[in-house]
């Protein structure tokens, strides 16, 4: 009938928490705690009190006395909200007249609101089920996509109107930061392409006696696909990303909501200079991505091959016409449009919360690639079937 | 500002933090110059003033976000200010404060348990199944018992102010600072939360920090105060609130605790 734990400080062996129980002939659970009750000092469990109080017949009542308690934290109180909520499921009186002041306000406070037990994560969604829910959300996320190319057309005609409400320096800012921001990353990248691309294609073709057309694979290859598709991918991460991370912060904030409330249309203000400022840009970077790309090439075979840049350069000429040139300059222009209307849609319908900003990020840049990759699909078959 | 100066003598053991020619500013721009006040053990003690008075960036300062430009804030057992110490010893003074942000500052991809378990197991002072029972019972004791499981985003503009509450009290601290805690709620609930903030300092014994510019929550629960002037970039009055609108002669003083319009600047 009586117990008693003992923990013991490790560095000194002094004896730092001490609980004993016992139950009196009257039917008195007496439970005396002392020493210093805090954490990361090897609290006793409350286990075998309750124990004790369960076992029957019940104790009539249970009294909590601390006059020799030293000092106390929160580990003092989860062990007696512990006793003392047992106490109440039994219907068990608990004394609670020999705990400190302070002691006694704070249990009194954590039992005042009774607990919630609806807890809401319930049992996990059978297999079917969740099978369903994954297609009706694909479905209504496809919806929604076209519900914003939709709004997003509309507003574009209502630009031709001149209904289109946006800042003109909205405009500008995008039209700097797409554009000429982008320069320096876009050079990098394309130099070393038309770099790599020229030795990978020296490296074989120089065993054919064949140099002279590393001009023919640079040119081309950077011209029709190339060089659209690397300038597309780094926009993406850059700009792309940079859209939905702005709009999504701007509707944590409401600030979409207050432009909603002012009759402004968020597709005019806010999607609007966006989607013109990059599908504007994006050919333009695309044809400076070309001249570095070629650069890259005559660098290699200059180097490597020994073939004069004079040489290099007719031989280019000869090779790329302007069929190839704008086939890249329209798929870039084509990217441009994704980009910006994956940015802005992740962005507008982005979540409120620091997560949610991320999750659009990431969806952002991964559907911004997925569509570039599909629609240089497209576009490859059709000019092939059109003889492009 | 003389009541608080006389009373300081005889309470300079009993003194939790103490302000001594405090600057503050941002690069060039001075916010509050030569501020000195003390918050003793036990008390609730309100800094406001009007907004952009620097009631913010004050609190920023006392708990360690932003370093003073002159002057320094000295806690109780630590004889140098946070910026001077080493930081084993900021770490462990750190430790002591409990700070509930304005909006709450949730971390918005936790549930409520892991919010407020998160510093339990950053200090690692208690293992994993003390934790979730010490998480429930911070939640319980500012009535969010059985929310748990709650992301922020789930619950209540009050509702997150309590479990930011929960949150600062995740480590027992003994220095609670409040960020305007009653702002953007509804009377009720705001009166509630002042009831709570007594019953902590009553309970736990805590010293209590609280910036605000409500003044149902400054007659309420204000035991001491100081009110911040952004026109004269300096403090004005210091002292019990109610003492001080039945005793102030200053019409800036009063202005402020009675709503009125009369600033008394012409």
């Amino acid at each position: 009938m009586i117990g008693q734990e003992v923990a013991e400080d490790g560095t000194s062996g002094v004896q730092r928490v001490n609980l004993e129980y016992a139950r009196r002939p009257d039917g008195t659970l007496h439970v005396a705690l002392g020493g210093e009750w805090k954490l990361g000092g090897g609290l006793p469990a409350p286990q075998g009190v309750l124990e004790e109080i369960a076992r029957p017949p019940h104790p009539q009542r249970v009294m909590l006395e601390t006059s020799v308690l030293a000092g106390w934290d929160s580990g003092l109180l989860t062990f007696l909200l512990a006793v003392v909520s047992r106490c109440t499921e039994l219907g068990v009186e608990v004394d609670r007249h020999g705990l400190p002041e302070g002691v006694k306000q704070l249990l009194a406070l954590a039992t005042a609101v009774p607990a919630r037990h609806a807890r809401r994560r319930a049992t996990p969604k059978p297999f079917l089920a969740r099978v369903g829910d994954a297609a009706i959300g694909w479905r209504n996320g496809w919806r929604d996509t076209l519900a914003f190319i939709g709004e997003a057309f509309v507003s574009l005609l209502g630009l031709l109107t001149g209904k289109a409400r946006f800042r003109r320096s909205d405009l500008l800012r995008a039209l700097q930061d797409c554009g000429a921001q982008s320069l320096g990353i876009v050079a990098l990248i394309n130099l070393l392409v038309g770099i790599i691309l020229a030795f990978v294609g020296a490296i074989e073709l120089r065993n054919f006696g064949a140099q002279i057309y590393v001009a023919h694979l640079v040119g081309i290859g950077m011209l029709r696909d190339i060089a659209p598709i690397m300038t597309g991918i780094i926009v993406t991460g850059r700009t792309g990303a940079s859209f939905t991370a702005e709009l999504a912060t701007m509707e944590a904030n409401q600030e979409i909501d207050a432009l909603k409330t002012l009759g402004i249309p968020p597709m005019d203000f806010l999607v609007l200079p966006r989607l013109l400022a990059l599908s504007l840009m994006m050919p333009l970077l695309c044809l400076y991505a070309d001249l570095v790309g070629i650069t890259g090439g005559l660098v290699v075979s200059a180097s490597m091959l020994g073939i004069s840049p004079v040489q290099y350069l007719e031989e280019t000429k000869r090779a790329v016409g302007l069929n190839h040139l704008f086939l890249g300059l329209f798929m870039s222009f084509v990217f441009g449009v994704l980009v910006a209307l994956t940015g802005c849609m992740r962005g507008i319908r982005s979540g409120r919360s620091a997560s949610a900003v991320g999750e659009a990020t990431t969806s952002a840049v991964v559907t911004g690639i997925v569509n570039i990759v599909v629609a240089t699909a497209i576009i490859t078959v059709i000019s092939y079937v059109l003889g492009i | 500002m003389s009541s608080a100066s006389e009373e300081s003598g005889a309470r300079e053991a009993h003194r939790k933090i103490t302000v001594s020619d405090l600057t503050m500013a941002y690069g060039d721009s001075v916010v509050i110059q030569d501020l000195n006040f003390s918050v003793n053990e036990r008390e609730i003690f309100i800094i406001m003033g009007g907004s952009g008075s620097g009631k913010s960036t004050l609190l920023r300062h006392l708990i360690g976000l932003q370093e003073p430009a002159r002057g320094t804030i000295l806690y109780q057992g630590t004889s140098s200010g946070l910026w001077e110490m080493a930081p084993p010893e900021r770490e462990r003074l750190l430790r002591r404060f409990g700070v509930l942000y304005q909006g709450g500052a949730l971390w918005s991809s936790m549930t409520l348990a892991e919010n407020v378990a998160l510093p339990l197991q950053e200090y690692a002072i208690a293992d994993a199944e003390e934790i979730s029972e010490l998480s429930s019972l911070k939640l319980a004791l500012v009535g969010l018992a059985g929310f748990e499981d709650y992301y922020p985003s789930e619950i209540s503009g009050g509702m997150t102010k309590r479990a930011g509450l929960a949150r600062a009290m995740a480590l027992d601290p003994d220095i609670f600072f409040f960020d305007e805690p009653s702002a953007g709620l509804d009377p009720i609930t705001s009166r509630r939360l002042d009831d709570l903030i007594l019953d902590l300092r009553d309970s736990l014994g805590a010293t209590i920090v609280v910036v605000t510019h409500e003044l149902a929550s400054i007659f309420t629960i204000g035991d001491n105060s100081v009110l911040l002037d952004g026109e004269s970039k300096t403090a004005i009055a210091s002292g019990n609130p109610k003492q001080l609108l039945a005793e102030s002669s200053d019409p800036r003083v009063h202005a402020f605790l009675t709503r009125s319009r009369e600033t008394g600047r012409g």
